[in-house]
């Protein structure tokens, strides 16, 4: 069926709910309203209020409670309405939720997905369009995901409900109804730890995810050299091998995110790309991202985002090092 | 109902037994010999067991530790009244709870010797690990308990806190959840009049911390926390009516801790000795005591004192002698399974 991210989202939800039962949902509006994205539509119809939750306005305590859940039988799927938001779980997720197994040497673990939309372009209120996944990717003990594609959501998700262990899902708020692809209407799973090759190329490595997959794609589309591009799909733990793999190939690599460049993800990418294929490297990794300023507000926004031409811009100046 | 009876807005206090050990025959809650033979031996054990503890700390081969005493009855009344199938949702100062819902002392000092370890409790006994960033075991404790809702299991989670826990974010949010789910849950507030330094009266403006729980819209009662006998019947009521689905409650226990913050403090910073001399004289201890005495249920608790001094000593031995962790067991729970980039970082084979 043609679907868009938030109809992917919520095929994994339902099927996963329907598949078992100690699935549950909770968050903000998520019951009766569906979500402020409505990705959570028609789930409490379906499920119940026992196991789609409308929780009072409090983060952290979404997040405890999700943890507590979880210590006791349950996998919750608990959503925060904008990551912006989500810092106030940091709490229960660097203090408890990431460290749970650890702490008992695996025999209290916090199977739980915290599901948030991430990223600009849809010319939202401040603390809207926060791109911070470097934050949750410090923290050993989470996995940190971020689809790209409906098709990518759905399987992403699955496999991330199902983990063991603590997943922050990261939706770009811009893909959820850009773009629709077929997906499969039964069950789709995307293993997570392993990144996906968009498309394959040999003078230069484009490494990637989430929204900026598709502006990757358009950018690559008008190049004369050939690209190869990579959806990293999973921030941590990441997937070093397909990264190195391509770059050992191609001998160039640009890291495109829309987190802020400073201890960003892509210091992270550039660094293992030197420890693993330095005598390789044609050129030095190249970071195309947001600058190290606070996220404007919409009317200033074109100021701060990665877009298409800043993308070729990157890649051009590699290819000519 | 206590809870109707005693009104916290009003700072009324339960009281079962005074500090000559007099009980009010009114309030008594139903207690064989047996089990209040048994009370007296978790508090006179967690009193010497804890004593043992800052003496290991102080010889270096123990970390830093809060001490429980003075607070032995305030932590074991409500645990006495759990189930085997109940959660046991605590702090970092209830060892008399602990040793009483079945996690060994070997265990509970091999934690404060820095082991992760000492977290693993045997298969069965329900307790969460210990929760140091202060108040925020309490939404846990709702969520475990929503979850046993949800299932239609009976099972109740007791959460233990301190007063400056009442502070924290995390208590307003996890009662609230309590509150609007109406999960099976007790909640108990050790107020024991200082979070480190900082005394209650600058914690809250609030008369006392029980009536907190009228903003969330379930009881709260406040209990002489000294008192092993009303600790017990109030946990007992709240803990039957979590059970039988009417919800949660909050007690606040008032009592008074008559050592250090921990072992890295010194209480005589903040505090009076003639303050602290006064407490030492509602010592819980003395005043089961005196009532078990006077009730003919103990005679003397020589050959108790000197039983419960070799079990100590034997757990302390115990705990000493587990080997420290391997480089393998640090790195092998930090996921289910471990990335390649970790076994890299590990290096070695793990040894």
């Amino acid at each position: 069926m043609m679907m868009n991210m938030v109809q992917a989202i919520n095929s994994a939800l339902s099927l996963e709910m329907e598949r078992d039962p100690s699935v549950v949902i909770m968050g903000e509006d998520v019951g009766l309203d569906g979500g402020v994205f409505r990705v959570t539509d028609g789930l409490l119809d379906k499920f119940g209020e026992a196991r789609v939750i409308d929780t009072p306005l409090a983060e952290a305590g979404i997040a405890g409670v999700a943890i507590g859940m979880a210590f006791n039988g349950l996998r919750p799927v608990a959503e925060v309405q904008f990551m912006g938001f989500s810092y106030l779980t940091l709490n229960q997720m660097i203090n408890h939720a990431a460290r749970m197994r650890n702490r008992t040497r695996g025999r209290m673990t916090v199977p739980m997905v915290l599901r948030m939309p991430y990223g600009a372009g849809v010319k939202a209120l401040e603390h809207h369009s926060e791109s911070t996944e470097a934050l949750y990717a410090q923290i050993p003990g989470l996995k940190v995901v971020v689809p790209s594609t409906p098709l990518e959501a759905k399987g992403l998700l699955t496999s991330s409900i199902r983990d063991p262990d603590p997943v922050i899902f990261l939706e770009p708020t811009r893909s959820y109804r850009m773009l629709k692809e077929e997906v499969p209407d039964g069950e789709y799973l995307v293993p997570l730890g392993k990144a996906r090759t968009v498309q394959e190329g040999d003078d230069v490595t484009v490494i990637g995810w989430g929204a900026v997959i598709p502006l990757i794609q358009r950018a690559v589309a008008s190049l004369q050299a050939s690209a190869e591009v990579i959806d990293l799909r999973t921030i941590s733990p990441m997937d070093t091998e397909t990264v190195l793999d391509s770059v050992k190939r191609t001998g160039r690599a640009v890291v495109v995110h829309e987190a802020p460049r400073s201890f960003g993800p892509g210091a992270e990418i550039a660094s293992r790309i030197y420890e693993g294929a330095i005598l390789k490297l044609e050129a030095p990794v190249e970071r195309v991202t947001a600058p190290d300023i606070t996220v404007p507000l919409p009317k200033g926004e074109d100021h701060y985002y990665v877009n298409e031409q800043m993308i070729r811009d990157g890649i051009e100046r590699t290819l000519r090092f | 109902m206590l809870t109707d009876d005693f009104d916290p807005m009003k700072g009324e206090m339960l009281r079962v037994m005074d500090e000559e050990g007099n009980v009010d025959a009114s309030r008594m809650p139903k207690l064989s010999k047996d089990l209040l033979l048994k009370a007296y031996r978790n508090m006179l054990l967690t009193r010497l067991a804890d004593d043992k503890a800052v003496k290991l700390q102080r010889q270096g081969r123990l970390g830093a530790y809060p001490p429980s005493k003075g607070q032995e009855a305030s932590q074991l009344g409500p645990a006495m009244t759990l189930k085997e199938g109940d959660w046991l949702v605590w702090a970092f100062r209830e060892m008399g709870a602990l040793l009483w819902k079945g996690a060994p002392l070997e265990t509970l000092y091999l934690y404060w010797m820095g082991n992760e370890m000492g977290n693993v409790y045997p298969d069965g006994v329900r307790i969460t690990p210990s929760v140091v960033p202060v108040g925020s075991q309490v939404p846990h404790a709702v969520g475990i308990a929503y979850a046993s809702k949800m299932r239609g299991e009976k099972d109740v989670t007791l959460a233990y806190f301190g007063d400056g826990a009442t502070s924290e974010g995390d208590f307003h949010e996890g009662l609230n959840f309590a509150g609007v789910y109406q999960t099976p849950n007790v909640f108990v507030c050790q107020n024991n009049q200082f979070a480190i330094s900082t005394r209650r009266a600058k914690q809250s403006a609030s008369t006392t911390l029980a009536q907190k729980a009228v903003a969330y819209g379930f009881p709260g009662i406040l209990v002489d926390g000294n008192d092993v006998l009303a600790m017990y019947a109030a946990a007992k009521e709240a803990v039957e009516r979590a059970r039988k689905g009417k919800g949660p409650t909050l007690i606040e226990s008032y009592t008074y801790r008559l050592s250090d913050h921990t072992t890295s403090d010194d209480w005589r910073k903040y505090r009076s000795k003639e303050e602290v001399a006064e407490w030492e004289r509602k010592d819980p201890l003395k005043r089961f005591r005196s009532y078990l005495v006077a009730q003919n249920i103990l005679k003397d608790d020589e050959s108790l004192i000197k039983e419960l001094t070799e079990i100590v000593e034997r757990a302390a031995a115990t705990a000493e002698a587990v080997p420290v962790p391997s480089r393998q067991d640090v790195f092998a729970h930090t996921y289910a399974e471990m990335p390649a980039y970790l076994r890299d970082q590990m290096g070695g084979g793990g040894k």
